[in-house]
């Protein structure tokens, strides 16, 4: 079976590099597979989990918006946040999400501030997610 | 000459201020060993961002995004990184001198710039001479992960484009070896000299449409921008900071040996003195 390398990278280093069977993605413009051969593309992510198949078993990790990188037989993914369901901070993403929640009843939906209290609730209820499957 | 009691009491405290010297060089050190790693783990990032940005810059012309186009200049942004505390040798004194100098050379009013410092010394700086402060930022960890300097980036990347500037600079040091920092100046914004050289000539689909990624890439390649130089900046400072405790422990060395040897001295005196006083002594009761 074909793989691509998957690699992983945000500002604070490499999360992860290794050779997977399919790389499945939500981009913005809606959900993408990507099998090897694929021809190069770019595309912007959404806060999400990232699924990659190997030998029938599929691992996540939550990334926190940033974009994928294509080539025939490599997929990059370069995110702002990334992290493996083991290094997730519950404790954390429970208390962000509980706080995004608190900050979008006090302020009006025109605000800025109601904007960004959104995008912290995503990530915490996506990082949630990932670290519970 | 002074008394035996006054050059025994300066040998200790030099010697006390030899011991916290040297314990924050150690510090300094391992402190730089860490910040050295930051860097290097940030490397990848930056070259794969740079590496699709300058793709798309250079894939076909006609892209369009307003942090891609200088606009007239009305109104320009500064941002310097400087420490916290001080101790760190020239470190912060070089780079507030160059963004003084460009200021004074490229501005004659003060409505034409503002400055966002970085660390308490840039602050207190900026303060004492009244330069506008559009956003102050101190307490900057020494180990800083992304997350905390987002805001940083990103404040400064939305005040160009909301156009409350019209250009943006970063000062700080550049690391470039533990006994030697440069400082740089880099314009940020606009993005006008990307390097534009594309080893692999792939060329890319985009998905949905090249001006939708770029609304999302150039922000982050921006704010992966300041972030890099605060990361470099942040190895300049345990360098400079290394090197100013290792001088200082010199010094130190120096200083205590030179006493202890009027130390010596003083007390052979001392000695001498009495035994003469003492045969005097002997001499006039014969």
């Amino acid at each position: 079976m074909k793989t691509l390398t998957v690699s992983v990278v945000t500002p604070d280093g490499p999360v992860l590099e290794e050779s997977y069977e399919m790389v499945s993605v939500k981009a913005e413009g809606g959900e993408l597979g990507i099998l090897p051969g694929h021809i190069p593309l770019v595309a912007p992510l959404t806060i999400s989990a990232v699924r990659l198949k190997k030998e029938g078993k599929t691992d996540k990790i939550s990334v926190s918006g940033g974009f994928l990188e294509v080539r025939p037989d490599q997929v990059t993914i370069l995110a702002q946040a990334a992290e493996n369901p083991s290094d997730i901070d519950i404790d954390r993403a429970e208390a962000a999400k509980k706080r995004a929640e608190e900050r979008l009843n006090q302020v009006k939906s025109e605000e800025i501030d109601f904007k960004r209290a959104e995008l912290a609730l995503q990530r915490a209820v996506n990082r949630l997610d990932v670290a519970n499957q | 000459m002074a008394s035996l009691r006054d050059l025994k009491s300066r040998i200790t405290s030099t010697t006390k201020t030899k011991q916290i010297t040297k314990a924050m060089e150690m510090v300094s050190a391992s402190k730089l060993n860490k910040a050295e790693l930051n860097a290097k783990s940030f490397v990848p990032y930056m070259e794969k961002i740079q590496e699709v940005v300058g793709s798309i810059a250079s894939g076909n012309t006609d892209v369009d995004h307003p942090m891609l186009k200088s606009r007239p200049v009305n109104k320009t942004g500064y941002i310097v990184i400087t420490s916290d505390r001080g101790l760190a040798g020239p470190y912060n004194t070089n780079v507030l001198r160059k963004m003084h100098q460009t200021i004074e050379k490229n501005h004659q009013s003060k409505d034409d710039y503002v400055v966002i410092p970085i660390g308490k010394v840039g602050r207190d700086f900026c303060k004492k001479r009244e330069l506008p402060i559009a956003k102050e930022i101190t307490g900057v960890p020494d180990q800083p992960s992304f997350a905390e300097i987002k805001e940083i980036a990103n404040y400064a990347v939305n005040l160009f484009a909301d156009e409350e500037v019209d250009e943006l600079n970063l000062f700080y040091n550049h690391f470039i070896s533990a006994i030697s920092q440069e400082v740089t100046e880099k314009k940020v914004l606009p993005l006008t000299d990307i390097d534009v050289e594309t080893k692999q000539s792939s060329m890319y689909e985009y998905e949905p449409n090249q001006e939708q990624i770029l609304e999302t890439l150039l922000p982050q390649y921006a704010e992966s921008l300041v972030y890099g130089a605060l990361l470099d900046g942040k190895a300049s400072e345990h360098a400079s900071r290394m090197t100013a405790m290792r001088n200082a422990t010199d010094n130190a060395d120096d200083i205590i040996a030179d006493l202890t040897l009027s130390y010596n001295r003083a007390r052979q005196a001392a000695i001498t003195q009495e035994i003469s006083e003492i045969v005097s002594g002997a001499a006039a009761l014969e």
